[in-house]
């Protein structure tokens, strides 16, 4: 089903779609609709994207994926859950905001990789594809700074592809696409006085000082004027000229959080993770690619539940925060936001020495959720078991997110892209309509 | 001696022997480009020098001035042991004045300690030593490789002995560390270990061979086996005896040897490619160790030799080539010969704008600082180290501070700095992996991040040359000039940071606290102008 409750609404972008298929007209209940379209035949609708990588893996039975029957050995003191606007959709009690906001998001409850290390599972989710084959592939990121950064529009003048506020280094990366696709990590925290990122604003030294040193180093720099024909040596004044219109220029501005509302500030949380959230979205406005929010700390193999809840509320607030101004700036329709880990947690909880009540890592089965440009919300895609151990309905691989990512910022999932040794690959593994479809 | 009259004795000697140059060159020699060039020639031509200029000559390309002696210092420290000389060795150096000076200091550069830091890291690029993926050689394999590999450097293995190691081992990764040749190539089937070895070896590309030449490689090294051991990531490199048959084996250059059952074809293939006359091997080393100091190879790119891809320099080569055969494969002997050479203690400053200049090595061609020189350059005046991460749990990432980034044995352990300026990630063992070239998240680091801004501000070297200038601004100019630059500033660049200074400090300090602001504000131009120098083209490059 595409449609399912009156609370969602159409996007216009899609209205206007749909009124252009020609006889088409307003059939709108039959989810053929959207197999019908070929991946190439798909118009754009996201021009950004918003990752929030939930680094070490969360649990899915604790969040998204909740087991209010399945006993203590299962969901330990997580008893409760919580009602969502969309009737028949529940989450782990600690998420109140989300569940109000149901209807902007789907839950993908059948995610699978089945790898249980960090950093293989890292690269499946970032790459949808596994290690081994002589190829280190780029990251969805990369790929989709690629097409709607360098070699599309992208005039702005924040990278097309910024990690808030570290990059957890090689998975989230270029891969074979090499340097250029690196991404921007701002460092520093969005959440401090200043929010210092890192090359664009720097401690303690004002603009004046900015100009003045400048000057000086011009004056003093002798020898690259004796080789001023030097390739490398143009090349590196046309990067120091950019870098010099984000220092002096309008980049610092962006990345100024206290241009905004103190009561949106708050909203967020006035944490590391909250700012971030309110950042990525500040870059949406620029018209920045893709945005990583890396989150860390799921990595709970030990008293997870008190680490949950500390983390929980941070989280509820900070995501419903960013999808609830995202939509009432208009900008969600053709913003994806997506949020997953690594994989989630052992079902089974291990309540002996040394864990004392700790879930190790999962990848059989775990949950995530995808909203906005153009995906639909209110939906729950796949289904696992009553332990939450495995996928029993609709599996969703990393290749299905990513491609389905892909097709809904224009990319063509199908498509090749070059690789370090100019050979044409396949952009992503074979999907067999593995796609999100259903909400796309 | 005082100054003065060692800039009187300086200026007589230089008259002497630059008219002596004015006949040699018959036409006018190209305006000398203080501080960076000399007219002084300390350096007698060698056997290098001839067969260059003979190529110049026949393109009519006009060579570049020698290098002064800061330059020549700065470079060879740089090349030889990526490492800044220290402001001392610059002050000894200028006041040295045995002529046989600059060879010298090769010597006591090529015995180091540094020098063999960095060239291990060099080949533990090369070799892609790393504890994981897409290597995966684990910790305790980096480890005894590493520590293999830099003993050979240290102890100055012959090349021909490092190799035939380096190939015929076998046992375990632990205690025989060079059989992780054979574990440091992804997916360890008989083709990636043949195009491995062609690439390291041979300096040629698997793909530019031809398919009769791969097969028949592949099939040298195709009973190559693996096994695990109870011990925890402990593997076995060894010969399959499962295949101890007789078997027949075809090199590279068509020629085929009998393998007696048992016998190792990989020792045949060793005892092959180390022949002096092996159309391959000393060329492919000759090559790289030409490529690695002069920035270029005499073949172009140096692990790209194939037949389509012509020598520019052939006499040189072969030249090379011989030497090295004569010293018994000795890389250190190679690297004193071409150090020696006017060529390498050219000018970076091009004197020609003929299209092949720089292929030809007309003049000393400027790269910028590998990455790990260069952080290893800001830690040393920051009097801080680096902090490390890895995308796995192990390795640890703790490394003491006073360790230097060129002595980290595992590519696996990583920062952001070096992501970001391009350090090899050990995935394929091309010289192309690492990437020098700049962008602009270096320039907006090296402009403006906080970790170099901090290294400035608490730099150690900074804060005693702000002490010992006892507030005389003219000598804390030249001390930054020394540390940073390893030269003194020219009077135009005395002039601009004189200026700077006064402009910024204040005309009086009676009382305490007008002190307590002046020696801030000195503070303050002092960040200014090492951050000045640090971002200068000359810092930055090799050159």
């Amino acid at each position: 089903m595409l449609l399912n409750t009156s609370k969602t609404r159409f996007n216009r972008r899609e209205f206007i779609k749909l009124g252009m298929m020609g006889g088409l007209g307003m059939q709108l209940g039959s989810s053929s609709f959207a197999q019908s379209l070929t991946p190439s035949a798909r118009k754009p609708i996201a021009r950004s994207v918003i990752e929030i990588w939930m680094w070490g893996g969360p649990s899915h039975i604790d969040t998204f994926d909740p087991k209010p029957e399945a006993g203590r050995e299962i969901i330990g003191p997580y008893t409760d859950t919580v009602e969502t606007n969309i009737s028949g959709i529940r989450l782990n009690a600690s998420m109140p905001k989300l569940a109000k906001l149901a209807d902007r998001y789907s839950i993908i409850r059948s995610l699978t990789h089945g790898i249980r290390a960090h950093e293989t599972a890292t690269y499946m989710m970032q790459t949808g594809r596994a290690p081994g084959d002589g190829e280190v592939y780029p990251c969805v990121g990369a790929v989709v700074s690629k097409f709607l950064g360098h070699e599309a529009n992208y005039k702005g003048i924040i990278p097309p592809y910024v990690v808030l506020t570290r990059s957890h280094g090689r998975f989230s990366e270029e891969g074979f696409l090499g340097p250029k696709f690196k991404p921007f990590a701002t460092g520093g925290n969005p959440s401090a006085s200043r929010f210092v990122v890192e090359g664009i604003v720097a401690e303690g030294i004002d603009d004046n000082r900015q100009v003045q040193r400048r000057e000086l180093k011009n004056q003093l720099d002798q020898f690259g004027q004796h080789i001023q024909a030097n390739p490398a040596f143009q090349k590196l004044d046309q990067c120091e000229e950019k870098a010099y219109d984000m220092i002096l220029g309008e980049a610092r501005d962006i990345f100024n959080l206290s241009l905004e509302p103190e009561e949106l500030r708050q909203r967020y949380g006035m944490n590391h993770f909250g700012q971030s959230c309110l950042q990525a979205r500040r870059l949406v406005e620029e018209g920045v690619p893709y945005i990583t929010v890396n989150y860390n700390g799921w990595d709970t193999h030990k008293t997870h539940f008190t680490t949950m809840n500390q983390k929980m509320p941070e989280f509820d607030n900070a995501v419903s925060a960013l999808l609830q101004d995202l939509s009432d700036r208009g900008l969600l329709e053709n913003t994806i936001v997506w949020c997953s880990g690594e994989f989630g947690r052992t079902p089974r909880i291990q309540w002996e020495e040394p864990w004392n009540g700790g879930r190790g890592h999962f990848g059989a089965c775990f949950s995530g959720f995808v909203a906005g440009g153009g995906f639909k919300g209110g939906q729950v895609i796949g289904k696992s078991n009553e332990n939450g151990e495995e996928v029993v309905e609709r599996p969703v691989y990393p290749q299905d997110l990513i491609g389905s990512i892909y097709e809904l910022t224009g990319i063509d999932p199908e498509g090749t892209i070059r690789n370090g040794s100019g050979q044409q690959i396949p952009l992503t593994l074979p999907s067999d309509k593995g796609r999100l479809y259903e909400i796309m | 001696m005082t100054p003065n009259s060692l800039n009187r004795r300086f200026r007589r000697r230089r008259w002497l022997i630059s008219s002596a140059l004015f006949i040699v060159c018959h036409s006018v020699c190209p305006a000398i480009v203080e501080p960076f060039e000399t007219e002084l020639i300390q350096t007698p031509a060698k056997r290098i020098d001839e067969l260059i200029h003979k190529k110049l000559d026949d393109k009519g390309i006009q060579a570049a001035n020698h290098c002064s002696d800061a330059v020549f210092l700065r470079r060879a420290f740089i090349d030889v042991t990526g490492t800044l000389p220290p402001a001392k060795a610059s002050i000894a150096f200028q006041r040295m004045k045995a002529d046989n000076k600059r060879s010298r200091v090769i010597n006591q550069l090529l015995e180091s300690d540094s020098y063999v830091d960095y060239w291990t890291l060099k080949w533990s690029d090369l070799l892609r030593i790393k504890a994981e993926f897409p290597i995966n050689l684990w910790p305790n394999g980096v480890q005894a490789y590493h520590r293999w590999i830099k003993e050979a450097v240290s102890s100055d293995l012959p090349y021909d002995q490092f190799v035939r190691e380096l190939l015929t081992s076998s046992g375990s990764n632990f205690r025989v560390p060079p059989v992780n040749f054979y574990r440091a190539i992804e997916g360890q089937k008989p083709e990636t270990i043949a195009a491995a070895v062609a690439l390291t070896f041979m300096g040629t590309r698997f793909e530019s061979m031809t398919k009769k030449q791969r097969a028949d490689m592949a099939h040298i090294f195709s009973r190559v086996a693996y096994k695990s051991t109870d011990e925890w990531k402990e593997e076995i490199v060894y010969l399959d005896p499962t295949q101890y048959s007789p078997m027949e084996i075809t090199f590279p250059d068509g020629k085929s040897k009998k393998i007696a059952a048992g016998e190792d074809p990989r020792q045949a293939f060793a005892d092959w490619l180390v022949q002096p006359d092996n159309p391959w091997f000393t060329k492919s080393i000759v090559n790289r160790v030409w490529f690695w100091l002069m920035g270029r190879g005499l073949i172009h790119e140096p692990d790209d030799i194939r037949g389509d891809n012509p020598c520019v320099n052939p006499a040189l080569m072969s030249y090379l080539q011989k030497q090295f055969v004569k010293s018994g494969y000795d890389i250190k002997g190679l690297f004193r010969l071409i150090l020696n050479s006017r060529a390498y203690q050219q000018s970076a400053i091009p004197q020609s704008d003929h299209p092949e200049a720089e292929a030809l090595f007309a003049h000393y061609n400027v790269r910028r600082l590998d990455a790990e020189v260069l952080i290893d350059a800001l830690g040393w005046f920051g009097g801080s180290g680096e902090l490390y991460q890895s995308p796995v749990p192990e390795p640890f990432t703790f490394v003491p501070e006073y360790k230097r980034t060129i002595t980290l044995s595992d590519g696996t352990i990583t920062s952001q700095f070096l992501e970001k300026f391009g350090r090899p990630g050990r995935d394929s063992g091309t010289e192309l992996e690492r990437n020098n070239e700049i962008s602009v998240d270096q320039t907006m680091y090296l402009l403006n991040s906080s970790e170099v801004q901090k290294k400035i501000r608490n730099s150690p070297l900074m804060k005693a040359a702000i002490r010992d200038s006892k507030g005389n601004n003219r000598v804390l100019i030249r001390s930054l000039y020394l540390i940073l630059l390893s030269r003194n500033p020219t009077p135009e660049e005395m002039k601009s940071s004189f200026n700077y200074y006064t402009k910024m400090l204040p005309k009086t300090a009676n009382n305490q606290r007008q002190k307590r602001n002046l020696w801030n504000k000195r503070q303050q131009a002092s960040e200014d102008l090492a951050w000045s120098l640090i971002n200068s083209k000359e810092f930055l490059h090799r050159h």
